[in-house]
């Protein structure tokens, strides 16, 4: 190859696209890692604190495309405390400063700010696409920055942000000259949104493929939007109410008759279910549907237009559809492939909720499902088995059941066997969730069977530190451990420290691992962050014997991180 | 980098044969993994109730005393041995483990549709010296809010017609919708009224009798 100039070898490398094969391509030899580098435009980092943004600008100068993800994922779920850290301000400064034609940019679970936003979009020209998903700081100010200046911006794409509402005039902040929109998605937004600007918007929005409204916007608004974009393939609605006998209803049915390219479909956050009939034309078509945040629709009603969508492919949907929805789903999408069931009143009585009798009949019905995420009542071992011998290609299995410790409830016993069934029969899997009551057992049969596993979390399961052990020394691929409440202590942690230098991350929190412990990992690894988060006592430095509230480790080539707050304490 | 690990210190204790899955219903299972078995230190301990495990109640472990660290609301101290019973709606942070973003936009839908907190609206009657609340979920269609109304306010109101609204009576209900518009109760189906219902106003004289005259 070294006969070759580097142009040909830069042609051969645009065809390998994934960032673990470009990874892998660039530590062939010097050559190569050049090359490499100098053609490479999408970058993945995982972890911000992985590296630095002046390592990542050297490294890479043709980068366009840049994803970052800040805090650990356990942060979703309120463990983490707020001002932890994972601001984008450094990454946004070092890129705006370089000569980095920065196009895209993707960020999940950080802290942006309007400053940042602001400064974002003046700094690249030809910037293209904002993605955030799970971020938060920033306010419709920061938003009205990206539509002003972005000139030639062709996806803004919210995802579950928290955003302070200041008003909803940041869409009027789009210029006439903007006609570049694909992709518009406001969906989490909460508060009002000036109307007459989002029609105008899409009426010079002629590529508009994806828009995802947000509960501010009727279904009178929605009327005219498709009127002017039946080319949609994306559509969230956001507030669908009002009167089926109504001339806006009629008209309404009329025009998505025309809206023959649908095929995503999401929103209904509020929802007159008489109105529902008039979206059926489209259900025939649809690939993916998302009623996870329509809480309006249940019953039958729901299973009315669930029976509609013979080639749903991914479905998302609240657990007030019950096993028997989910018969009807199995009965009907024979297509499915990606299933999730979320809680729809996650501390309440379980009267609307699933069983293992709906996740028997999806696997019974759906063979190609290959991702799953349930929210349930109960399991039992007999249906995991029966789950894992009908569905052998999951690549992503995440169950909760609402009570942690829950055994099963027919036998008693816990789940070790039910999910030893699905990591020995599911040889592809990647990603796991565990729950229900659980021991040892459970990470022996992780370790032995479950080669391709990536990313394993765990709570309130285990007896000891075998558990752990079991699968820090079996999984050979393990990228990302993530624990809570099991009683994993420094044997677990210390038995092989080499490990987490080939992990991206460790999360440990409520467990045993003591203070002490901790404090031997980060001095036999150098290479690693160890931080202690500790709320409680503030930084009162106990005895080595104390137990660790929450530490998360992490391998990082920039050393001890200087955003840390007071509470986080990196050993 | 790594080192291997022993399962334990011996390996005949592992039991390989007994790791084999079969699918099959787990009482087969069981009595051949042998969950009764307990046998030295060196091998897991096989036990269906474990004494060592942190509970999402709290339960304190034999180790130790140290308060348990689940952050749980209402830790209790049980006996280790005793077999602990589901927690009562014990909130442990953090679990099930959805979105904050979802978890609080259902909080927010509870309020907005009023279940188990109520929907209540204001409602002002002219010349009342105070307001008063209503929920609207408590009445399932028009008669039953007006006739609360009526009760309420010790007033009578006449029919609804669409063509002339409340004409025959002095007074007219009317609400304020989410534009901040001021609509006559009663021309759009329930369901519909209820979302978009964001206060009441009971009009009398002839500013009702106006508004009937539409």
């Amino acid at each position: 190859m070294n006969y070759f100039p580097d142009e040909v070898l830069e042609h051969v490398f645009d065809f390998v696209a994934s960032h673990r094969d470009r990874n892998a391509v660039s530590l062939v030899c010097r050559l190569w890692h050049r090359v490499e580098r100098l053609s490479r435009q999408r970058v993945f980092v995982g972890n911000c604190y992985a590296l630095s943004p002046q390592i990542l600008i050297a490294r890479f100068p043709g980068l366009k495309s840049l994803t970052l993800k800040g805090k650990p994922h356990f942060a979703d779920f309120n463990l983490v405390p707020h001002d932890w850290g994972g601001y984008v301000q450094p990454w946004i400064e070092a890129l705006s400063n370089s000569r980095i034609g920065l196009e895209e940019l993707r960020l999940k679970r950080m802290v942006v700010s309007d400053e940042s936003l602001e400064l974002l979009s003046r700094s690249f020209a030809n910037f293209k696409s904002l993605v955030l998903v799970s971020c938060e700081g920033f306010t419709t100010v920061g938003l009205a920055a990206i539509a002003a200046n972005c000139r030639f911006l062709r996806e803004l794409d919210l995802q579950e942000n928290e955003i302070d509402d200041h008003s909803g005039h940041w869409l009027s902040c789009f210029p006439d000259s903007c006609t570049s929109l694909i992709s518009l998605n406001f969906a989490c937004l909460k508060g009002e949104i000036n109307l007459a600007a989002l029609e105008r918007l899409v009426a010079r929005s002629p590529n508009l493929r994806s828009l995802r409204l947000n509960r501010a916007v009727p279904l009178e608004t929605l009327q005219n939007i498709l009127m002017r974009a039946p080319q949609l393939v994306d559509l969230g609605t956001g507030s669908y109410v009002h009167d089926p006998d109504s001339e806006t209803y009629n008209k309404l049915k009329h025009t998505i008759l025309k809206c023959k390219s649908i095929r995503n479909l999401s929103g209904f956050l509020e929802v007159a279910p008489r109105c529902l009939p008039a979206i059926y034309p489209i259900c025939l078509n649809l690939t993916s549907l998302n009623l996870s945040y329509a809480a309006g629709i249940h019953g039958s009603e729901l299973v009315k237009l669930i029976r509609h969508c013979a080639k749903l492919q991914r479905l998302w949907i609240l657990d007030c559809i019950g096993d028997k929805g989910l018969e009807v789903v199995a009965s009907t999408c024979k297509e499915l492939q990606e299933l999730r069931v979320f809680p729809s009143d996650p501390f309440g009585v379980g009267h609307a909720a699933v069983t293992e009798n709906g996740l028997v009949a999806i696997s019974v019905g759906c063979p190609k499902l290959h991702s799953l995420l349930y929210f349930c009542q109960q399991m039992t071992n007999a249906a995991l088995i029966a789950v894992a011998k009908n569905c052998p290609n999951f690549i992503r299995f995440r169950l909760c059941i609402l009570d942690p410790t829950k055994p099963d409830p027919v036998t008693m016993q816990p789940l070790d066997n039910g999910f030893g069934a699905i990591v020995q029969s599911c040889k592809r899997l990647r990603r796991l969730s565990l729950s229900g009551l659980l021991t040892d057992w459970v990470f022996l049969y992780i370790g032995m069977y479950a080669e391709q596993l990536e990313m394993l979390s765990v709570a309130f399961a285990g007896d000891s530190d075998k558990g752990m052990l079991y699968v820090l020394n079996g999984c050979k691929k393990l990228r990302k451990l993530e624990i809570r409440d099991s009683p994993f202590g420094n044997k677990a942690l210390l038995t092989d420290v080499g490990k987490y230098e080939t992990m991206r991350s460790l999360w440990m929190s409520s467990c045993e691992v003591t203070l002490g412990g901790c404090k031997t990992l980060a001095k036999e690894m150098p290479r690693l962050n160890v931080e202690i988060i500790n709320e409680h006592d503030q930084m009162e430095i106990g005895s080595d014997e104390q137990r660790v509230e929450k530490m998360y480790l992490y391998r990082t080539l920039v050393g001890p991180r200087k955003d840390a707050p007071e509470f986080v304490w990196t050993l | 980098m790594e080192k291997s690990v022993n399962y334990g210190g011996h390996h005949d204790d592992l039991n390989l044969e007994a790791t084999k899955l079969r699918l099959g219903l787990p009482g087969i299972i069981s009595s051949d993994i042998g969950y009764e078995k307990q046998s030295s230190s060196a091998s897991t301990v096989v036990v269906v109730r474990n004494n060592k495990r942190a509970s999402p109640v709290g339960i304190m472990t034999q180790e130790s005393s140290s308060k348990s660290h689940s952050n749980v609301s209402d830790a209790r101290n049980g006996d280790p041995n005793s077999h602990h019973q589901p927690p009562a709606k014990a909130q442990v942070v953090g679990w099930p483990p959805i979105r904050s973003f979802r978890r609080n936009s259902f909080q927010q839908k509870k309020t907005d549709q009023g279940d188990g907190a109520g929907m209540y609206v204001k409602v002002s009657m002219d010349g009342a010296p105070y307001l008063r609340k209503v929920d609207l979920k408590v009445y399932k269609s028009y008669p039953e809010l007006l006739t609360a109304l009526e009760n309420m306010f010790k007033f009578t109101i006449g029919e609804y017609s669409e063509r002339e609204g409340y004409n025959r009576s002095e007074y007219a209900p009317t609400y304020e919708d989410k534009d901040g518009d001021w609509m006559l109760v009663g021309d759009v189906p329930w369901d519909m009224f209820i979302f978009s219902c964001k206060r009441l106003r009971i009009m009398k004289g002839s500013e009702a009798r106006g508004l009937g005259c539409l």
